[in-house]
């Protein structure tokens, strides 16, 4: 295939794919303080995609603007979750944890369907189709702004766990729970605070999805598979591994799509996750599991 | 709870099976053979989630290959109903089979065993909504040739004891898997997977033939559901919705018991048609009240409702002063 359909294939992919590795990001980061999965993580992006649709669409709010409401709005909501609901619920359990998750994305998700049906809406903002040129490859603004505010978001993360109190306390957590609260860290607020930024890492992947995508109340459902993909394919609990995942698995999507079709195009991630699955739980970075 | 013995399947079969014979109302008996459809694949579920530990968030895998083999031998290949049935709960038990080979021999448990199957179901419903031979979106339609011949009855009552008898098998299968040697390795495996290999239990062997009862259970139930409603499509067949409310019967009405699936499937389709009572027709009310009960359940009753009747036997004829020994440790 000739070099000027290919490479703006993977142009592309690379743009979705910062913004698959920052949903991978606050994925990654439970799982590696917490040990679980969070299946709700898909339904609290559906619910962000439809916060960040409705500060738009009632407040005139636009949607780069509203990451500074959102953000810190997500990680309270987060942080109560585990908190008071995830926490307590689960006894400490993993097999509890997962099935109260579950329960949660399963509330969210259909509350979302009972309260504004099944429609598809999207927001209509000025700079939705502008583009770039970029040495003969016309690139969309809002995607490119996506792939930067990824960047950033895991940059700062990635300080905020090296060198801050509340990141020591994160990863001391993280190692040895029991060490940590002997040596006087709050497990349980940390846990709390650790769901938090994993739930502020999707307020702000819905912000900067919202301009070029679309909400409806399923839609959460598509990208949480990718980002388990992501942070299987990075190994769980690594955040270069999510941001190097998330970037593979766009452009694996992007390249399957072109190559067989959109509905296919899923199928290859799929089909990669089971294998890496199978073969390397412990992720292409992951330490052993 | 000790009344799980065979005496008790019979008594809960028999009078179960008496229900049509005293109402005559296609609305009550409707509810009860989705209620007891969703204790077939429930009970598929408390085989390998309940007993064995091993939690799958993807039983829609197996409800839907049999659903589909069902329909597709019969409407393609002009198989009859009945081996077209039983090949279907056969094809189930054979992806079940696969699955657990391919996940069980690399070694995956817990969360990642819960991840594994959701993306298998998942890949099974997008290749089902593309492929050919499914129909794709259309989804395959069995044709209406009413009469037992080709396993299809004109009235409820038929359909409702043919569910009831493979409820019944299921039971007496669960009950004889419980107090059998497997059984036993079964729990071990899910109390502790090293323990028991140390003492010389094949745990991959034992999880094996646990995922395949299980899914040939849920696949049983998918096949009855192309029977009963005679159209099948990809959402249907392997949507998330069956694989939530397999685990939700167990887990709700007790996990690893014979009787919890039956408990649970009763009281999660009672729960769902009070909340559609409620909202009339707007979707999405029944799902967020069975979410609702599955954290509650976990956090309050984590035995399940067999483990709130058997606390509250063993609660009630010496009055204790209350909270004493409600923890065991």
């Amino acid at each position: 295939m000739h070099l000027s359909i290919l490479l703006p294939a993977v142009v592309n992919g690379v743009l979705t794919g910062a913004l698959y590795a920052l949903i991978a990001l606050g994925l990654t980061l439970v799982y590696g303080v917490l040990h679980i999965i969070n299946f709700a993580h898909g339904a609290l992006l559906t619910a962000a995609l439809f916060a960040a649709f409705f500060m738009h669409k009632t407040l005139g709010v636009d949607p780069y603007l509203a990451v500074l409401v959102l953000t810190p709005a997500f990680f309270v909501f987060g942080y109560g979750l585990q908190r008071f609901v995830i926490g307590p619920a689960s006894h400490g359990n993993d097999g509890n944890i997962l099935l109260v998750t579950l329960g949660l994305a399963v509330i969210i998700e259909n509350a979302l369907l009972f309260a504004f049906r099944g429609d598809t809406r999207t927001i209509d903002v000025a700079y939705g189709f502008s583009v770039v040129a970029v040495g003969g490859m016309f690139i969309s603004v809002p995607r490119l702004i996506g792939f930067g505010g990824a960047i950033v978001v895991a940059l700062l993360l990635w300080l905020l766990l090296g060198w801050t109190d509340t990141g020591k306390a994160i990863r001391a957590a993280a190692k040895e729970k029991l060490g940590a609260q002997l040596c006087g860290v709050d497990v349980a607020h940390i846990y709390a605070v650790t769901f938090g930024l994993g739930t502020a890492c999707v307020a702000i992947a819905a912000c900067l999805l919202i301009p070029t995508y679309y909400v409806n109340p399923h839609v959460g459902n598509a990208f949480v598979l990718i980002a388990f993909t992501t942070v299987v394919l990075g190994g769980m609990g690594s955040i270069p591994g999510a941001l190097l995942g998330g970037l593979f698995v766009g452009v694996v999507e992007s390249l399957c799509g072109l190559y067989l079709g959109e509905s296919l195009g899923q199928i290859g991630i799929f089909l990669m996750f089971i294998l890496v699955l199978l073969f390397r739980p412990s992720g292409l970075l992951g330490e052993r599991a | 709870m000790n009344g799980s013995g065979f005496f008790s399947i019979l008594a809960a079969v028999a009078a179960l099976a008496c229900i049509p014979l005293v109402i005559d109302s296609n609305v009550v008996l409707n509810f009860l053979v989705t209620a007891l459809l969703l204790t077939l694949a429930g009970q598929g579920w408390n085989i390998l989630g309940g007993y064995g530990g091993q939690y799958s968030f993807g039983h829609a895998a197996f409800f839907g290959t049999g659903a589909y083999a069902t329909a597709i031998l019969q409407t393609r290949y002009g198989l009859n109903a009945w081996p077209a049935f039983a090949a279907g709960i056969a094809a189930g038990a054979g992806a079940g089979a696969a699955i657990g080979a391919l996940t069980f021999r690399s070694g995956l448990r817990g969360s990642y065993f819960a991840l594994v199957t959701l993306a298998f179901a998942e890949v099974l419903r997008i290749i089902a909504s593309v492929a050919p031979i499914t129909g794709a979106g259309v989804g395959t339609l069995i044709k209406l040739d009413v009469g037992p011949r080709a396993l299809q009855f004109a009235s409820r009552a038929s359909f409702y004891w043919l569910i009831l008898a493979l409820v019944a098998i299921a039971l007496v299968v669960t009950r004889l898997i419980a107090q059998s040697r497997f059984g036993a390795q079964l729990v071990a495996v899910r109390e502790n997977e090293d323990a028991a290999r140390a003492l010389g239990v094949d745990a991959t062997r034992v999880k094996l033939g646990a995922i395949t009862v299980s899914a040939a259970m849920a696949a049983a139930a998918g096949c009855f559901y192309a029977q009963y409603f005679l159209f099948i499509d990809a959402p249907i067949a392997y949507g998330p919705w069956i694989s939530v409310e397999a685990l939700l019967a167990p887990i709700i009405g007790g996990v690893g018991t014979v009787f919890g699936p039956l408990l649970g499937a009763l009281l999660i389709k009672t729960l769902g048609e009070a909340a559609k009572l409620v909202t009339g027709d707007a979707p999405g009310l029944d799902l967020v009240v069975y979410g609702v009960v599955l954290i509650v359940v976990v956090a309050f009753a984590p035995r399940g409702l067999a483990g709130v009747v058997a606390g509250f036997r063993a609660w009630l004829p010496p009055p204790r002063k209350p909270g004493a020994g409600v923890h065991p440790a």
